[in-house]
């Protein structure tokens, strides 16, 4: 007769061996993982949250994100021609969505407001279950939607947003950004600036008085400056002043030469104009011709200063007459399907959702840990902008930007922008330290 | 004292606009007691008749060139206007004044609108509070806005000046300076007049015709004058109409000064509330005066020898000066006495 002596510390003993046993392949396995995540897609669709500016002063420009949007998600799930997927260096996505689900989407309008835009990226991780929030039009809204992302536990891939602080001083583990940055379009321009107006100029900033404004100064200050150029005064303007004459008077008689208008959208169209309005690009003074600089252009908005943008540079990070065949693939798929090129911001938007879409297909979840770290370091080609590289550091990617000048004569109203240089990857790299901030951890959420 | 003087005509041009959308607002609250936070709406209209006049202007002709393609693949498309085709040098030239051609639409247009406006809404609200006015006036701007927006996008919709006045006036040549100091956009000094053309029209109007006489005795005792037999009323229909067109062509002129969008009638609506508030609830005489000298005090503080005293001036001078005005004069620099009172 056998007997069984069970006491309680050999059963918890046993009780743990068995626990470990089986979980020992999902914890050895790089796929496996125990606990659940934020909004874990449980059945055959996986959801994306497109928060971008329905209403308000950029409302055109999230309708043009929100079409690239639309085209991203019909290119993954398998539909259309397949843009450029067809020539992005991952094959990982095969038109069948990711990990085996179809891709839905929900939008939410930013009104590029952070606190509206919040709420919108909040109903839709809370209400309708979206995994990665992606979009927008500016840098305020950006931080604020990266930081709620953050705190909830979902991937946020950023829309247009050029501040340093994203990727800088404000960014977190769950925020990815393609877009490029204050820092790079003044290491672009520089060199840009120097081979078409000398080194001895004295610059006059006028600057959107927000933390986009602030840094676009700051990153055009500090590569002038090294060329030699003086900064005469840099003067803040509030953000949507309308007109901007007040401050552009004083400019006339001030002893610059060069005009920098870190404005952007609605305010950019509207100092640029009221500074051609002045004169000021027709103007000679110490023996020069004066010169106004837009650090940041966006195509959709250069066509609402029409004719004043002639002649100015500017940087931009994508541009539709580009030839390679990655931006050849994407306007011919755009286009077919609009009627019209896309902007720089459908462009970023659309590589941002194929990128996430991408990292989860070669992570096999969409736990943000596991697509973060499928981001991480991850180099590409084929986007549009030649060989990238999602920095681990701090989640910027890195890749050429596109130094522009309003076109003397242009064959129709979206040909307002000619790409006078494509400035190499490596001359806007920086390390990640000079822009301080700390990634942390990522937060996976429940 | 170049620059002084630059700043003095740049707060001329931009109290212009001030004084002519405030003279509107003083003429609706001083003849119908009404607080139109849709006065802001009626000059964003009067722009938008001047970018309908450009675009019905500037309708053209597509023609496809099968053998040249668009990057995306379809056939080029050769565009050319109709009226350049059908008249020629004339087309031209109608082309290049789409502004001032915009007037003489927008007249007729803007005071449609404001008859409509006040038959169709405003009128209802008479007897209500100003809190009830300013509600549903607001609102209505809002609809006006998104309506605008529906049709002719976000975007601000570039709107240049014939090209004769697309060029600098030297200014300080002309009043005996030396030459260079001084030299002003045309089209802003051309703004500046036609606001002093419109404004005298509206007070000629108002002092010279029996109908503006009317209108007058109105705004001082309007129960008498409907005693009298005077449908008062349906004079203040036609004034607030009048206003209407004020603020259209306050509008219309100011296209090239700043690319019309949908939102632009809002930027100047609370700065012109102000405006009627320093000037004097009900006062025209104190709107303009407040108008202009609220234009000069704005570019003054935006200079950078102010700026550097006192940062941020810029952005809070105007609610300061409000601010002193009403402690010191609490009825506004020309307000009359009973005027928002009870």
């Amino acid at each position: 007769m056998s007997k069984m002596n069970i006491t309680r510390r050999g059963l918890l003993k046993g009780t743990a061996l068995a626990g470990a046993g089986i979980a020992a392949p999902t914890i050895l396995s790089s796929r496996g993982w125990a606990a659940s995540y934020t909004n874990e897609p449980k059945g055959g669709t996986v959801t994306f949250g497109f928060n971008v500016p329905q209403t308000g002063a950029y409302a055109d420009e999230g309708a043009d994100e929100l079409r690239a949007y639309q085209l991203a998600v019909e290119h993954i799930n398998g539909d259309g021609d397949g843009g450029m997927l067809n020539t992005f260096s991952s094959k990982e996505l095969k038109g069948n969505g990711i990990n085996g689900k179809k891709v839905v989407f929900v939008t939410g309008d930013t009104q590029t407001k952070s606190d509206a835009a919040r709420a919108s990226a909040k109903r839709m991780i809370e209400k309708d279950g979206a995994v990665m929030i992606t979009g927008g039009s500016s840098s305020g809204v950006a931080i604020a939607v990266q930081g709620l992302c953050q705190d909830a536990g979902v991937i946020f891939m950023a829309g247009l947003t050029h501040s340093n602080d994203t990727t800088g001083k404000d960014k977190r583990a769950n925020g990815f950004r393609h877009f490029f940055n204050t820092e790079m379009s003044g290491a672009a321009l520089g060199p840009v600036l120097e081979k078409e107006f000398g080194k001895d100029r004295v610059a006059y900033h006028l600057t959107a008085d927000y933390t986009w404004g602030w840094s676009q100064e700051g990153s055009i200050k500090k590569y002038s400056e090294g060329l030699g150029w003086q900064t005469q005064a840099a003067v803040r303007t509030p953000l949507g002043a309308g007109d901007f004459s007040q401050y552009i008077t004083p400019v006339l008689n001030s002893g610059a030469d060069v005009l920098v208008l870190n404005h952007y959208g609605r305010d950019m169209v509207n100092s640029l104009t009221q500074a051609v309005q002045f004169g000021l690009r027709d103007k000679q003074v110490n023996g020069k011709d004066f010169a106004i600089v837009v650090p940041l252009y966006s195509r959709l908005m250069a066509q609402g200063a029409g004719e004043n943008v002639k002649g100015i540079y500017g940087s931009t990070n994508w541009h539709w007459s580009l030839q390679d065949e990655g931006s050849k693939a994407f306007v011919k798929s755009f286009g077919q399907k609009y009627g019209f090129p896309p902007s720089q911001a459908a462009h970023t938007t659309y590589c941002q959702a194929i990128l996430y879409a991408d990292a989860a297909q070669r992570a096999g979840t969409f736990r943000p840990s596991g697509v973060g770290a499928a981001l991480e370091g991850f180099s590409f080609d084929g986007l549009g902008n030649g060989p990238t590289e999602f920095r681990a550091e701090d989640h910027q990617c890195f890749k050429d930007v596109l130094v522009v000048k309003g076109k003397e004569n242009p064959t129709s109203k979206f040909d307002v922008l000619e790409v006078v240089e494509i400035t190499p990857r490596a001359q806007v790299e920086y390390p990640a330290s000079l822009l301080g901030g700390e990634l942390g951890p990522y937060n996976d959420g429940a | 004292m170049d620059d002084i003087l630059l700043q003095v005509l740049n707060g001329l041009d931009k109290g212009g606009a001030y004084a002519l959308i405030a003279l509107g607002l003083t003429i609706i609250f001083g003849t119908l007691g009404v607080v139109n936070f849709a006065h802001g709406a009626l000059f964003m209209l009067g722009a938008f008749c001047a970018v309908t006049v450009k675009a019905v202007l500037g309708f053209e002709k597509v023609a496809l060139d099968p053998t040249r393609l668009t990057a995306w693949g379809t056939p080029v498309e050769i565009r050319t206007t109709y009226v350049e085709a059908w008249f020629g040098d004339f087309g031209t030239l109608l082309l290049n004044f789409s502004v001032p051609v915009s007037i003489v639409i927008a007249i007729p247009i803007m005071l449609l609108i404001g008859i409509a406006m006040e038959r169709g809404l405003i009128r209802y609200f008479y007897k209500r509070s100003h809190a009830e006015q300013i509600l549903v006036t607001f609102g209505l701007a809002i609809v006006l806005q998104e309506i605008v927006k529906s049709q002719f996008g976000a975007n601000p919709i570039p709107q240049p000046a014939p090209e004769a006045a697309r060029g600098m006036i030297d200014f300080g040549a002309m009043i005996g300076m030396q030459a260079g100091g001084v030299v002003y956009p045309a089209w802003r000094l051309i703004y500046f007049l036609f606001s002093l053309l419109v404004i005298a029209a509206v007070f000629s109007f108002l002092q010279f015709t029996t109908f503006g006489m009317v209108v007058r005795a109105g705004m001082a005792d309007r129960e008498t004058v409907g005693l009298l037999g005077i449908d008062i009323d349906r004079r203040f229909t036609i004034v607030f109409g009048m206003a209407a067109v004020v603020a259209g062509l306050a509008g219309v002129m100011y296209t090239p000064i700043l690319s019309p969008d949908y939102h632009m009638g809002m930027d100047f609506l609370v700065l012109s509330f102000v405006v009627v508030v320093v000037g004097g609830m009900g006062s025209l005489p104190g709107a303009v005066v407040a108008g202009f000298l609220l234009g000069i005090v704005q570019s003054f503080a935006s200079m950078n020898e102010v700026k550097n005293i006192i940062p941020g001036i810029d952005q809070i001078i105007i609610y300061l000066i409000a601010v002193v005005v009403l402690l010191i004069r609490p009825r506004g620099l020309m307000g009359r006495k009973g005027v928002m009172e009870h």
